[in-house]
């Protein structure tokens, strides 16, 4: 019996941590996808009714504005985070003086909760007193900027707000990327007659292929889940204008107790991310192996 | 430029390269010091904002300075105006996530170390899909567990308590921590176990006395990973707890939506500064290991 216990300690010791997240996580997304699958209202129901709650959703308006605002912010964020993080490390890498101090400012953002910071953003975007007013003040007396109420462009404040929280992030994945390269092929690159320009652009940043995969991944994986932000800046609004997914989720669960429709709507969810997630995990675990 | 310097030497080229570069250096620093202002506007707005009257607000713009030190909206946002039914102010909520940090960060750190341990120095057969199966924790969308973890709260009868939300975030941290700690020690060389292990040390033993300390860098990243996720965590707090039991964040947000007849932004912008000052003070004293604990392969979620 001792022997047994001193033997299997290992296993013993790993039980909770699997245990848990077999029960937390994957049960539980199982428990959600068979929900998807009936028509359960205020409380869940366990007889089978087939595809009807995906196709409710897919013929929801708000479900497709909130698919639509998905796939703009995903794209701007992307980019404007890209751009801006690599910009950044690139010029950083320079042997700037202060580089620390630029450094912490860049990724301070990062500790705070979207909630702070869309508290911040929401007060500067307002139109009566942020930086419309700022501008109109300082003698710009036609100088509009009221996205924040305007239907059409509310939805592209969050990208603001999410660009200047996360860019930083970037940023710091690249640098650490740049400088794990070897300063030798920079320096030979440089006696055979390569400019700087050229030094980047040709040899560094293709070397940077998996930087750019992890941030492609992460930031994807950020935009999916944003929720915290959304509800911060404009809580969908004006009108349902702004709604994201993960926002489309709660509200039809707690608010509207759609219970079957909300499941349907964070399987979709789920898939989006798995879809994303799953060729990265093998990718990193074959990297890992191959060493 | 470039033909005629192909066969110079490296230091003549830098040489070169230093004084036409003028230019290019000045370039560099205002693009760099433009970004930062992005950077730091909005909390130079925040802290300027909570210094002034709502008068000095309404007549000033965004950046003018303060004109005095005006510490009221800080206590307002912090201890309320003393005044019954409707005054919604911070401290009770700032409490309340002290409460659910401290075993959270506690259990979900703990968990993790051991079972990186057993992963990496006591493998066994398909101990790497037991890695993956934790690892793709880290990802789900946690949209896909909110109803049934809702439920079970209710049955467990600690739904919109604190210690449902410990157990949420303890949960949800295994994932995290177990990479972190997993990937800390795969790099601890096995033989210094091996020979504990001819000596007769046991499972514990080894784990406390070679593992444990050595681990003081991976402890901090962890434990600052895992602190700035549950205190700025705003879904699980929102969804699992309103009312009395709810974290900072939570607060924040309902006060700053709360529309009673005047807007006070400058007691809205004290309340965000002091949600959001735990994690940047841990930022500022220890940005090494937040940095660390980022870019080390994990997804914040």
């Amino acid at each position: 019996m001792f022997k047994w216990l001193e033997k299997n300690l290992p296993k013993i010791v790993m039980a909770p941590a699997v245990g848990l997240i077999g029960w937390f996580v994957y049960g539980f997304v199982l428990w959600t996808l068979y929900i998807s699958f009936t028509n359960s209202k205020i409380l869940p129901k366990y007889e089978l009714w087939g595809f009807g709650q995906y196709e409710k959703l897919w013929a929801s308006r708000k479900w497709l504005i909130a698919v639509d605002n998905l796939l703009i912010f995903t794209a701007l964020f992307l980019i404007f985070c890209v751009v801006i993080g690599i910009i950044l490390a690139i010029f950083l890498d320079q042997k700037i003086r202060a580089e620390g101090l630029l450094r912490t400012i860049y990724l301070y953002p990062m500790a705070l909760s979207f909630i702070v910071t869309g508290t911040a953003w929401k007060w500067i975007l307002n139109p009566t007193l942020g930086i419309q007013k700022m501008f109109r003040d300082w003698g710009f007396e036609n100088f509009t900027f009221d996205w924040l109420v305007d239907r059409e462009m509310a939805i592209y404040t969050i990208v603001i707000a999410g660009v200047w929280q996360s860019a930083g992030f970037v940023m710091a994945l690249f640098l650490a990327g740049l400088r794990s390269v070897e300063d030798e092929i920079v320096k030979a690159a440089k006696i055979d007659g390569a400019s700087l320009f050229t030094v980047y652009w040709k040899i560094l940043l293709p070397m940077m292929r998996p930087v750019f995969f992890t941030s492609f991944v992460i930031l994807v994986h950020i935009s999916i889940k944003s929720y915290d932000l959304i509800v911060a800046l404009t809580q969908g609004g004006p009108g349902i204008s702004t709604t994201m997914p993960a926002l489309y989720m709660t509200q039809t669960a707690f608010h509207k107790s759609q219970v079957g429709l909300s499941a349907a709507s964070a399987m979709m969810m789920f898939m989006a991310v798995a879809a994303v997630i799953i060729p990265y995990l093998y990718s990193e675990l074959r990297r890992e192996n191959a060493r | 430029m470039q033909d005629s310097l192909k066969s110079s030497s490296y230091q003549q080229l830098e040489q070169k390269s230093k004084y036409t570069n003028i230019f290019l250096r000045w370039f560099l620093y205002f693009i760099l010091i433009l970004f930062a202002s992005y950077f730091i506007f909005p909390l130079y707005v925040m802290v300027v904002t909570s210094l002034k009257t709502m008068e000095e607000i309404r007549q000033g713009t965004l950046l003018s300075w303060p004109r005095g030190l005006n510490l009221e909206s800080w206590a307002v946002a912090w201890g309320g105006r003393g005044y019954g039914a409707g005054d919604t102010f911070l401290r009770p909520y700032f409490w309340n996530s002290i409460k659910m940090v401290v075993p959270a960060v506690f259990f979900s750190t703990f968990i993790g170390a051991m079972t990186g341990y057993v992963l990496t120095k006591w493998r066994f057969k398909g101990d790497q899909w037991v890695f993956l199966f934790l690892l793709f924790g880290c990802f789900i969308p946690f949209q896909a567990i909110l109803l049934p973890m809702a439920r079970t709260l209710g049955v467990l009868g600690i739904s919109n308590s604190v210690i449902g939300l410990v157990l949420v975030h303890t949960v949800y941290g295994i994932p995290f921590t177990t990479l972190f700690f997993r990937n800390y020690y795969i790099s601890v060389p096995t033989e210094l176990v091996k020979a504990a292990r001819i000596d007769g040390a046991g499972f514990f033993k080894i784990f406390f006395k070679i593992l444990l300390p050595i681990s003081a860098p991976i402890i901090v990243v962890t434990v600052i990973w895992q602190f700035t996720q549950i205190w700025n965590d705003f879904l699980f707090g929102s969804t699992f707890s309103f009312g009395e039991a709810a974290p900072i964040q939570v607060a924040l947000n309902n006060m700053v939506l709360s529309s009673t007849s005047v807007k006070e932004y400058n007691v809205d912008m004290a309340s965000a500064i002091i949600a959001g000052i735990p994690t940047l003070i841990v930022y500022v004293l220890a940005g090494k290991y937040f940095i660390r604990g980022l870019t080390s392969g994990a997804v914040k979620g």
